[in-house]
């Protein structure tokens, strides 16, 4: 089986298939920024974005991610260490207290912009509405998305004019995929 | 100084935005073995065997560990010595822990710890504070021959004059629940025996490294120099990490002492529930007695806190309680009464508040109700009798020295939030459920709000906010305030230590004693810093502390971190600068005083900073030909040539700055004293809605002002307050541990209702400085200054909404009543 993290692929061991996808993820590939703060899927912690749905893991084995297409954290900043936009307004604007949320909070944000780059802060408020942050209130989190917004503005822009081909290329690996049983975030 | 470039400057946020921040449970170590905690299912009982040898069999376990394999002393305590590293002779609460399992994986050794048996004579539990201080109440500690923890007692003036001259009196009982702190990253702990000096390194998740030490070194009997404690990054604290995470750290240590290799033990989040101190669940019988003019002439309270299992620190926060009992406002005759209880419930220790958030929410209703009384705003009330510059409060502690800043938060927040005009708004007293000035809005818009608010930039207004109403929703708007002590005041020894070492090239490490909880307390430090210095931010790199390196400065809690490091920080930066000069005054031709730090520089009398840019020096080319010139010429030196010339004299440039806090002082027989060396000044608003047929509670709007003395780092300043309001609402509206017959059900964050981003409203916070003369950097504090007072403040929005007053928390309304009479008067 594989599954391709962070643009990597990765070859699962059968022994592996088991696992939880969250051990397997921090243990097994060393990807750490996922966290696991309740176990239960109720606060978000553990979200990582699968094939650009935000999903929370704490509760999902390896096997049901065949193929999948994953994006943790340690992802989304370019391979140079740039941080992406939306990480950069998690700093400008305070967004970061203890950090424990943050990378959940981040990918979660991440695909809700993907899909509405021009959000109302109501609209981010109840984007986010499944990630707990014991620290910061939302606010300045809700302030960072806002910020962040304009970039993806371009980004939608920009994939317009991108090949359709490409487009259709990625629909069929992820229909490919056999994620039916897993519910997005 | 530098300012930073960003908005809000964090020396750690790249870190945890890239997910290479490295948590406790995010650190590896070779051949690493893991452990679990055993509870049984006991509340109270004597124990009289424990059965480890069903779970010692499982394949893959090491080693189970109990009471009996504790070399050192099994029971430690900040200031009762009662709390169990294993529990011994009695179970005490549902959350002792009796073995850890210690084996090859998480899973292998969780799955043995159901098997510890625990065999025990049960024995009747006592789980309500009144009734543990009754004198035949089953003892939970019989050595200490009562259930009362302590007490504390204010008595000033005489209190049956002051209700003679009173022509009101509002007496009432109040009832605070318990709550969990619900820090994201559980209790969690590394420890490794160090093969070269067979030190243990002990990383955890903590924010007292120093008494985590001291636990543990007890625990294993060892000197506190062969346990090194090493900073950790937290996932959050907010007073909780204290107690418990030490304990956690204590028994990895053992394990990782007695089996030669590392241990790890992450809590799950049902143990840490279960397990870990609370924030105290408070029953206050208040009576305040004021005149027809509105003025307070007596107040007499109880107060009872619910300790639970083990002292903790339940002595400090109660202490607390009673030196605020009578918020902002000034008394003359007050008679206070405050017990701390063992009961058999979940331990209750140190959280954001200490002792504040539960007494807030009784004095600020009470100001409210006596307002109603007298006739008169709840505001105008809160002005004849809250503290002014000079007033002596219930302590007889006289209020100068720093400005009393009451009367001006109060105003900021009023003008922010509108209140006069919204005041008219709220629902109570009004005939027609429709508030004048209010659109309603058809419940078939549903949750969207107005374009003006959709189109972003910025916080919303709160007057756009409020006007929506939808159908069968009340309005109503409160308002609460309090002052509060700064630092640990007469509960403790307090002062904090800073190291500055410059290295030859001209970088900067900078260690201090206070401990990052997640709230920026690294940030801020290198800020204070930088700017002492007069030297860039990034020649200045945080030492991750060690408790192996620096001395003890008592642990990051009562909001002491800024204040406190902060000062130390100066202190040392000061030190350093006077070393720096006296090596170079002559040099830079001025006496040692006279000579400056700015702009990566040190600049003689000649080029101070007061002629700024316009220094004859300040061309390129003189800057550039500088460092090999012959100095006697000039009247500057870059600050790296200065190190390595200090480097090359055998001069360090090294200090250490100690700040020890102003002298305090307290009569634990007449409650009366210099309490705290200063005060901090707060006051919040908040916006709501209440729907009449639900009892659906809707935040709209929330204003908070607080005086900080001075914003260091101004957005994580904010961030505590944002955070704090949050968590404040939790308190008020969401939040509660349940535990019928003392076993806690709330074991989780799906039956712990913690807030939601839906659940809060668009907030704004208005920083006000008033830079405090007692502290060196001016600044004060804000973690729980935050915390204490949106509760009441929804609580007094929910009445000038439906007339109903709530006086337990959380608040839980159901359908209302059809009219909400106005019996009392409004307001
Ligand atoms: S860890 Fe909480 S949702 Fe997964
Ligand atoms: S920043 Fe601490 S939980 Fe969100």
């Amino acid at each position: 089986m594989k599954l391709f993290v962070n643009n990597r692929e990765i070859e699962v061991p059968a022994s592996a298939m088991q696992k939880r996808i969250v051990e397997f993820l921090r243990e097994d590939l060393d990807l750490t920024g996922t966290k696991n703060a309740c176990d239960i899927g109720a606060c978000g912690a553990c979200t990582i974005l699968v094939n650009d749905e935000p999903l929370r893991i704490c509760v999902k084995l390896v096997k049901d991610f065949a193929g999948a297409r994953i994006l943790t954290i340690e992802g989304l900043a370019a391979p140079d260490g740039t941080l992406h936009p939306l990480q950069q307004a998690f700093l400008d604007c305070g967004a970061i207290q203890c950090g424990y949320c943050t990378p959940g909070m981040v990918l979660t944000a991440h695909a809700f912009l993907l899909k509405n780059p021009r959000p109302t802060r109501d609209q981010i408020r109840q984007a986010i509405f499944k990630n707990l942050c014991r620290c910061t209130g939302y606010q300045q989190i809700i302030d960072a998305i806002e910020k962040a917004a304009p970039h993806y503005q371009r980004e939608e822009r920009g994939l317009q004019a991108a090949s359709a081909s490409e487009k259709a290329e990625t629909q069929k690996s992820s229909n490919d995929s056999e994620l039916a049983g897993v519910e997005a975030g | 100084m530098s300012k930073p470039e960003t908005k809000c400057w964090r020396n750690d946020a790249y870190a945890k935005v890239t997910g290479k921040a490295k948590f406790t449970d995010d650190l590896k170590f070779v051949n690493a073995l893991h452990a679990a905690p055993a509870y049984s299912d006991f509340v109270h009982a004597r124990i009289l065997s424990i059965d480890t040898s069903a779970a010692e069999k499982v394949s893959g376990v090491i080693r189970v560990l109990t009471a009996k394999d504790v070399p050192g002393v099994n029971r430690f305590g900040q200031i009762i010595r009662d709390y169990r590293i294993f529990a011994d002779d009695k179970i005490r609460y549902h959350g002792d822990v009796v073995a850890v399992i210690v084996a090859e994986t998480r899973e292998i050794a969780i799955s043995a710890a159901q098997l510890v048996k625990v065999n025990a004579e049960p024995l009747p539990a006592v789980l309500d504070p009144e009734a543990a201080m009754l004198p035949d109440a089953p003892l939970v500690h019989e050595n200490h021959g009562s259930n009362i923890v302590n007490t504390h007692v204010v008595r000033r003036g005489n209190v049956d004059n002051g209700f003679k001259q009173a022509d009101f009196v509002i007496e009432e009982m109040f009832r605070t629940q318990t709550i969990e702190h619900a820090y994201m990253e559980t209790e969690a702990a590394i420890c490794v025996t160090r093969s070269t000096d067979g030190v243990i390194e002990v990383y955890g998740s903590m924010q007292h490294p120093f008494s985590t030490r001291r636990f543990v070194a007890a625990c294993l009997g060892v000197a506190l120099s062969e346990i090194e404690v090493i900073g950790t990054p937290m996932g959050g604290g907010f007073g909780g990490k204290d107690d418990t995470a030490a304990i956690v750290c204590a028994r990895t240590a053992l394990a990782a002492k007695l089996l030669g290799r590392p241990v790890k033990m992450v809590y799950r989040r049902d143990w840490s529930m279960r397990e870990s101190y609370k924030r105290h669940p408070y029953r206050v019988a208040y009576k305040m007695g004021v005149t027809k003019a509105g003025r307070i002439t007596a107040v007499q309270c109880r107060i009872v806190a619910d300790g639970g299992a083990y002292c903790s620190v339940t002595p400090w926060v109660t202490w607390r309680s009673t030196v605020q009992c009578c918020g902002p406002y000034v008394v003359e005759n007050v008679h206070c009464d405050t017990f701390g209880v063992y009961t058999n419930n979940v331990v209750a220790g140190a959280m954001r508040g200490f002792g504040s958030p539960q007494m807030n929410f009784v004095i600020e209703q009470v100001v409210e109700m006596a307002a109603v009384k007298v006739g008169i705003s709840g505001i105008e009330f809160r002005r004849r009798n809250m503290v002014r510059q000079g007033s002596v409060t219930i302590t007889g502690q006289k209020l100068d020295g720093h400005k009393v800043a009451m009367e001006q938060v109060l105003d900021a927040v009023l003008k922010e939030i509108d209140y006069e005009k919204k005041l008219g708004w709220c629902s109570h007293g009004k005939t027609s459920t429709t508030p004048q000035g209010l659109g309603v809005r058809q419940p078939s818009a549903a949750v969207e709000r107005e374009p003006a608010f959709e189109s972003g930039g910025g916080p919303p207004q709160s007057k756009t906010l409020s006007r929506e109403l939808e159908q069968d929703e009340l309005y109503g708007m409160g308002v609460a305030m309090s002052y509060r002590g700064v630092s640990l005041g007469a509960e403790g020894v307090d002062f904090c230590s800073a190291i500055i070492n410059a290295q030859a090239d001209g970088s900067i490490f900078l260690e201090t004693g206070i401990h990052e909880n997640g709230q920026g307390s690294e940030s801020a430090m290198l800020l204070i810093c930088a700017e002492e210095l007069g030297v860039d931010l990034n020649r200045i790199r945080y030492r991750r502390s060690s408790t192996s390196s620096i001395p003890d400065s008592g642990t990051t809690v009562a909001s002491r971190g800024t204040i406190m490091g902060g000062g130390a920080v100066t202190l040392a930066a000061r030190e350093l600068k006077k070393k720096i000069a006296e090596a170079f005054c002559e040099k830079l031709h001025c006496a040692a005083d006279e000579v400056r730090f700015k702009d990566n520089f040190i600049w003689g009398k000649a080029t101070r900073m007061e002629c700024g840019d316009m220094s004859p020096l300040s061309s390129t080319r003189h800057v550039a030909s500088f460092q090999s010139a012959d100095m006697s010429t000039h009247s500057k030196i870059s600050f790296a040539e200065a190190m390595r010339q200090m480097w090359a004299m055998q001069k360090f440039p090294f200090a250490l700055g100690v700040f020890r806090a102003p002298r305090v002082s307290w009569d634990e027989h007449t409650g009366q004293g210099d309490a705290y060396f200063t005060w901090v000044y707060g006051c919040q608003a908040v916006e709501l809605t209440v729907n009449k047929r639900t009892g659906k509670v809707r935040l709209l709007n929330a204003v908070a002002a607080h005086d900080v003395g001075r914003a260091v780092n101004p957005e994580m300043v904010r961030g505590q307050i944002y955070g704090g309001m949050a968590m404040s609402a939790g308190y008020a509206l969401h939040e509660e541990v349940k535990a019928p017959g003392g076993k806690m059900t709330t074991l989780n964050l799906n039956t712990y209702r913690l807030p939601r981003s839906m659940d809060l409203p668009e907030m704004k916070v208005i920083i006000v400085e008033n830079p405090d003369p007692v502290s060196p950097t001016g600044a004060k504090s804000i973690g729980e200054p935050a915390n204490e007072i949106l509760a009441p403040a929804i609580a007094n929005a929910i009445f000038n909404a439906t007339g109903v007053r709530h006086f337990s928390l959380p608040i839980k309304l159901g359908a209302m009543p059809e009219a909400t009479a106005c019996e009392e008067g409004c307001k």
